[in-house]
């Protein structure tokens, strides 16, 4: 697509294949929710800019176990996070590393769009700002500009970009947010089940964008959809009951599972 | 029979007709031949019908009664009066005529020797009395008997009782809210006319727009009376609500903020309850909190800065009044905040933003109508409140824009004009109403403004 070559170009990205560079890995991660232990001991390693999958039953873990990778867990009072986790070899959890400098560096897409209640703009030049990415106006203007094709939605909000952002359909709100975490410019950019607030014409236009992000940044996506799963990832990991089960290339995990379990699960047995 | 027997009696036949209409639903439960019958209704509906029909209309015809009998024995008083004793009676002599027969009737007595025709009128009125009394207990027993014996009879497995006691239920509640709503049409209504009255003896423009509030005694009745001016008044009003929005609105919003995004629940949920208590404490203790306390303390602090500030003042009054308000605001804003959804906070935090920035560029952006809406209430708040300003305002009705100066409120003023020696009369006491009427659409303005803004924010994240 050409806006899309056009806008990776501004951002300075290109788009690389998968480096066999470790990016983030998780070392005997638990979660505990005040007593209850919810993950128990996840060893995990992501590769750089390739898509990870996390599939598994409702309230097995995927999204306890997303938010260790940007810290979000911090914001829950009764959860408590033991293990490692690094990026680019160095432990997140230090208490010496700043968490706000890691939150832009790994930026993270919600279930449900959350756009903040401002124009489309304001919405874009939220997280540059913050962190003074750009210097003036015209940077900023290139920046959601850029963001906004990134996540191909330039072409339909570039003459309301006043408008609020919480008018737009449930389908670009969600591009809305994904290009607000591109603002910043992260390495990694996690996704607690997109798609699963959309319509299916959304969905798939979301999909198609995972499908271009791809290669510029390291996407860990969170779905409860097997053939999304299929559709967009390199690897996916099963998780079951706070237990990461099997992690494989994706099309390993679909034609020949190595665990019962995630057989029975992608079979449709359980779940 | 007292009004308070009678109470008892129509409770005990409520009881019993209740009773009866239960016995008699739960008879048809089985029919002659011994068959299960059922009933469309549940006997207690049937028992709360039977209930209802009894009492209900007897008790309306006593309030009726009670409403439409003074009225209808004084005509009838005043019909046999002589000819010659009312040719020369005005309409206030009258008055007083109907309240000196009334004394005497209850054998309340009079400080002076009655003439022989209020002693006879008198006579009259209380042997109308017992009549009217005996005549209302005869129509109200009949109607209890009809209305019990019909509703009895009515029950039938197939009579609807309950949908028929939802019909009941939907006429109470209506009848109820009705009777707040008239309440208010009432007070405005009769504000309005009071006011009126008032403009016949002053000009609207003078008393909207006047400079000077002096209303001297004047005899009442003539025309064209001076020093009504309002707006030293609405200055004064304006000027305390203004000093207690300035110490309400940073207070109460960090409060609420605190209270809302840092305060572990613990400390939430003992602190909440303590800043409360604020909005319970009665005003007249912040009154005299004021005039003994803050009021001295401003003074001596002015003083060591070279400031003249008078002990009851428009800053004492406004503080403590600001202290009075702080719950109001901190409460609904807190309330308000903690509504913003947490996918919001969320949101920002995941964009790397700290909680304070989260907080400032978020959360209370969308907040902000509704805390608007709670500052407004806040407002019409501090410009009705009265006791505070009465003890600390010092009372002093004139055109300053010093606070450190003695002022007046529009409330102050209602409370000296209407205190003392009266002549309703008068327009020095009419204007009380026009004031109050002015305050009164003063903070229904700053309600409904602030309930349509609330409204808005509310349908915001729905
Ligand atoms: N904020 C929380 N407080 C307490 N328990 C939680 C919280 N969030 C998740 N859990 C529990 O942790 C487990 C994993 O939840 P989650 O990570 O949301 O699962 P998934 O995203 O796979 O559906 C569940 O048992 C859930 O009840
Ligand atoms: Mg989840």
């Amino acid at each position: 697509m050409k806006t899309v070559k056009l806008s990776s170009e501004r951002l300075g990205v290109s788009n690389k294949q998968p480096s066999g560079k470790i990016k983030m890995s998780a070392r005997d991660v638990k979660v505990f929710y005040g007593e209850s232990e919810a993950l128990h001991g996840i060893d995990m390693d992501i590769y750089e800019n390739e898509v990870i999958a996390f599939i598994g039953p409702s309230g097995c873990g995927k999204s306890t176990f997303l938010r260790c990778l940007n810290r979000m867990n911090d914001t829950i009072d009764v959860a408590k996070v033991t293990g490692q986790v690094l990026l680019d070899e160095q432990d997140i959890y230090d208490p010496s590393l700043d968490v706000v400098q890691l939150r832009a560096r790994v930026g993270m897409v919600f279930q449900k769009p959350n756009p903040f209640p401002k124009s489309i703009y304001e919405n874009i030049a939220y997280g540059p700002r913050l962190h003074g990415l750009v210097e003036t106006r015209r940077e900023m203007d290139e920046v959601v500009e850029s963001s906004l094709r990134r996540a191909g939605l330039w072409e339909e909000v570039k003459d309301r970009l006043d408008a609020p952002g919480t008018g737009l359909s449930g389908g670009q709100q969600q591009r809305l947010c994904i290009a607000r975490a591109i603002a910043v410019s992260p390495e990694v950019i996690l996704m607690d089940e997109p798609c699963s607030a959309l319509d299916p014409i959304a969905t798939s236009i979301i999909e198609e964008l995972i499908d271009e992000l791809k290669g510029s940044y390291t996407l860990v996506i969170v779905t409860h959809n097997m053939q999304q799963a299929a559709r967009v990832s390199d690897k996916t990991a099963f998780f079951h009951l706070g237990n990461l089960i099997e992690l494989n290339k994706t099309d390993e995990i679909f034609t020949n599972p190595q665990d019962k379990k995630t057989e029975d699960y992608i079979t449709g047995r359980f779940g | 029979m007292s009004n308070l027997m009678l109470a008892g009696v129509l409770l005990m036949l409520l009881a019993l007709a209740y009773q009866l209409g239960l016995t008699r639903s739960r008879k048809l439960t089985t029919d002659l031949s011994g068959q299960k019958v059922r009933l469309h209704s549940r006997p207690v509906y049937h028992g709360a019908l039977v209930a209802f029909w009894t009492v209900v209309p007897a008790f309306g015809v006593f309030l009726l009664w009670r409403f439409i009998q003074p009225g209808v024995i004084n005509q009838m008083i005043i019909a046999q009066l002589p000819e010659a004793i009312m040719a020369g009676m005005t309409d206030s002599d009258m008055r007083v005529f109907l309240r000196r027969i009334t004394h005497l009737s209850s054998g309340f007595g009079l400080s002076d020797q009655p003439q022989p025709h209020e002693l006879q009128a008198a006579e009259l009125l209380s042997v109308l009395q017992v009549r009217g009394h005996a005549l209302m207990l005869a129509l109200m027993a009949s109607l209890a008997a009809a209305g019990l014996y019909f509703s009895w009879q009515q029950i039938h497995p197939d009579l609807r009782a309950r949908n028929q006691m939802e019909r009941v239920v939907k006429v109470a509640l209506i009848a109820c809210s009705s009777v707040a709503i008239l309440t208010t049409i009432g007070i405005v209504l009769s504000m309005f006319g009071e006011a009126m009255r008032f403009f016949a003896f002053v000009n609207p423009m003078d008393f909207f727009f006047g400079t000077t509030w002096n209303p001297r005694f004047q005899t009442a009745g003539t025309e064209g009376q001076t020093g009504f001016g309002m707006l030293p008044l609405l200055w004064g009003t304006v000027m305390i609500a203004l000093i207690a929005l300035l110490v309400a609105i940073p207070v109460g919003l960090m409060a609420a903020i605190y209270m809302s995004e840092y305060a572990p629940s613990r400390v939430r949920s003992v602190a909440k309850p303590i800043i409360e208590v604020l909005a319970g404490i009665p005003t007249i203790v912040y009154g005299f909190f004021a005039l003994i306390t803050v009021g001295p303390f401003l003074s001596s602090f002015g003083a060591t800065f070279g400031l003249d500030i008078r002990a009851t003042s428009a800053l004492t009054a406004g503080v403590v009044m600001g202290i009075m308000i702080i719950p109001f605001i901190s409460s609904l804003s807190d309330d308000i905040i903690t509504q913003v959804p947490r996918s919001l906070r969320d949101g920002s935090l995941g964009l790397g933003a700290t909680q304070s920035e989260t907080i400032r560029k978020v959360v209370l952006p969308a907040a902000l109508p509704g805390i608007v809406g709670a500052i407004l209430l806040a407002a019409s708040r501090a410009i009705g409140e009265t006791m505070i300003v009465v003890l600390a305002a010092g009372n002093s009705p004139v055109l300053t824009a010093n606070p450190f100066e003695a002022v007046s409120t529009m409330t102050v003023t209602i409370v000296n004009q209407l205190t003392g020696d009266l002549d309703f009369a008068s327009p020095q006491s009419l204007v009380a109403f026009a004031l109050g009427l002015t305050l009164f659409v003063i903070t229904l303005l700053l309600n409904v403004i602030a309930l349509v803004i609330v409204r808005k924010y509310r349908e915001q994240y729905e």
